[in-house]
């Protein structure tokens, strides 16, 4: 096995999770903490108080120029041409049979767009622009590397943050952003996340990424006893599957579309982008499986790629598996042909040779029951 | 932590430790922390036999499920029924109370690993 600590890159926040005993991983190319002290107590303290996660190996692309915006609108599923500048969308990027190159958010800036995305998928994203750039007049720049991004999660966080930032935050409607200054930094504060919880993710250059999490922190204090605790990338992804959220390479792929996923919303069929053909005529004659959340029966754990029964014929596949800590049992998302996507429906999971029971039900799993923005 | 020095470890992180002809088989300190929270864990039924290196069972966590292997052939004669209320005491106590089997079994356990050698190989000090 090679050396993580050699081969992979680091966020500028490496050291602060070695200092913090994290358990390391790679991800996506990235030396990224899995978890500091247990992924369930993290995924609980993410929804009962505030947690802070390292997102900065996800890709930080800038779009400037006179025809970023119709660029964008070429590549992206989502009518970027309805954002105002302070304002993030929800976007697919797909090939031209509709299959998912990414998932990502793009953000109006004044002079420029940002657009988030995976971080496998970045440089995979790179060429693909590269090739489908002819006759578009636009600048791209990859900032990646020179920037850091915080997702700070959880019921305790605007009230945390309207008491730590020179600029109060909670008045930020969802999936709008504000920059801020303190000192000579410039930060932005986008009102998203990946968890279900409310809460911000904060994007900075990376050379003041460590002032800011000193800042966060409460600088000089042990982080054990800061209102704010870090999480890993384990408590990441059983926070966003109950939140229902897809994650790239389980829900999504090169050879599924949009509709099937569920995130036809996402899709604005009326503006042609590369994929508009093919995914106009998927939802026009329905999708063959479509994505579902399924409650499973007893203790064990779904896992990706188990397959699905009913009648004693395969009738689809597990994405995504999980004990929901917040729930109390398992759950599962996982793609299903159509007649078997009704909630309700009774399926069973192949779980390694052992046949346990499953229902359809709706998504999200966990949904936040409050009047947040 | 260094791991104890009256067991034995399999490469496959089994640790064990024979008293007489029974054999107590768990999974190492490295183990758990590569799996991260243990969720589940599916032992035998009592009385079924398994083979060197047959599995015995799986063990879920978070993260991943993992098979469970024997190191020696044998009869299983006890399982850790604690473990189906509270599957965390393999996080919290892996060489003691998150035991997972025990085996009879006349085989004299050779060629696995000391603590000394199963801790240099996974560099634990």
């Amino acid at each position: 096995m090679a050396d993580p600590q050699t081969t992979l890159l680091k966020t500028c926040f490496y050291d602060f999770h070695i200092r913090q005993g994290a358990k390391m991983v790679d991800f996506g190319g990235w030396a990224m903490p899995l978890s500091y002290r247990g992924i369930i107590a993290e995924h609980e303290q993410t929804r009962k108080a505030a947690s802070v996660f390292d997102v900065s190996h996800m890709g930080r692309l800038h779009f400037s120029g006179p025809d970023a915006l119709r660029f964008l609108q070429h590549i992206c599923t989502r009518d970027l041409s309805k954002a105002v500048v302070g304002q993030s969308l929800y976007s697919l990027i797909c090939k031209p049979d509709g299959g998912v190159l990414d998932d990502v958010i793009v953000s109006r800036f004044d002079k420029y767009w940002l657009m988030v995305c995976n971080a496998s998928n970045r440089l995979k994203l790179l060429e693909w622009f590269k090739a489908n750039s002819t006759g578009f007049n636009y600048q791209l720049k990859d900032e990646t590397m020179q920037s850091a991004m915080i997702a700070i999660q959880g019921p305790k966080v605007m009230a945390l943050l309207d008491a730590l930032l020179p600029e109060p935050v909670s008045s930020l409607k969802r999936y709008h952003f504000m920059t801020q200054s303190y000192l000579i930094a410039k930060f932005t504060v986008f009102r998203s996340g990946y968890t279900g919880e409310d809460g911000v993710e904060i994007i900075c250059g990376s050379t003041i990424a460590q002032m800011a999490l000193n800042m966060l922190f409460k600088q000089g204090r042990d982080v054990r006893e800061a209102p704010m605790q870090p999480a890993g990338l384990g408590a990441r992804d059983t926070l966003r599957m109950e939140a229902g959220m897809p994650l790239y390479g389980h829900e999504l792929h090169e050879n599924i579309d949009p509709i099937s996923a569920g995130l036809e919303w996402a899709v604005a069929t009326e503006k042609p982008f590369i994929g508009s053909v093919a995914l106009a005529e998927i939802r026009q004659r329905g999708p063959e499986k479509r994505l579902v959340g399924l409650a499973v029966d007893g203790p064990r754990t779904a896992r990706q790629g188990m397959t699905l029964w009913a009648g004693g014929h395969e009738v689809g596949a597990v994405t995504s598996g999980a004990g929901s800590p917040t729930l109390g049992h398992g759950i599962a998302m996982a793609y299903v042909q159509s007649v078997c996507a009704s909630e309700g429906t009774a399926l069973e999971i192949d779980l390694r040779g052992n046949r346990v029971a499953a229902t359809v039900v709706k998504l999200p799993f966990y949904k936040l029951s409050k009047s947040s923005p | 932590m260094p791991s104890p020095a009256d067991y034995l470890y399999t490469q496959t992180h089994e640790w064990m430790k024979k008293e007489g002809d029974i054999l107590t088989i768990g999974i190492t300190r490295f183990a758990v922390d590569e799996l991260s929270d243990v969720t589940f864990v599916d032992l035998p039924a009592i009385g079924r036999k398994v083979a060197a290196g047959g599995t015995f069972g799986e063990i879920e966590s978070v993260k991943a499920t993992s098979e469970l292997y024997a190191p020696v052939e044998g009869e299983i004669v006890a399982v850790n029924d604690a473990l189906k209320k509270d599957p965390s005491l393999v996080n919290q106590d892996p060489y003691s109370a998150g035991w997972l089997v025990k085996l009879k079994t006349t085989v004299e356990p050779h060629g696995f690993m000391t603590a000394a050698q199963y801790d240099k190989v996974h560099n634990i000090a």
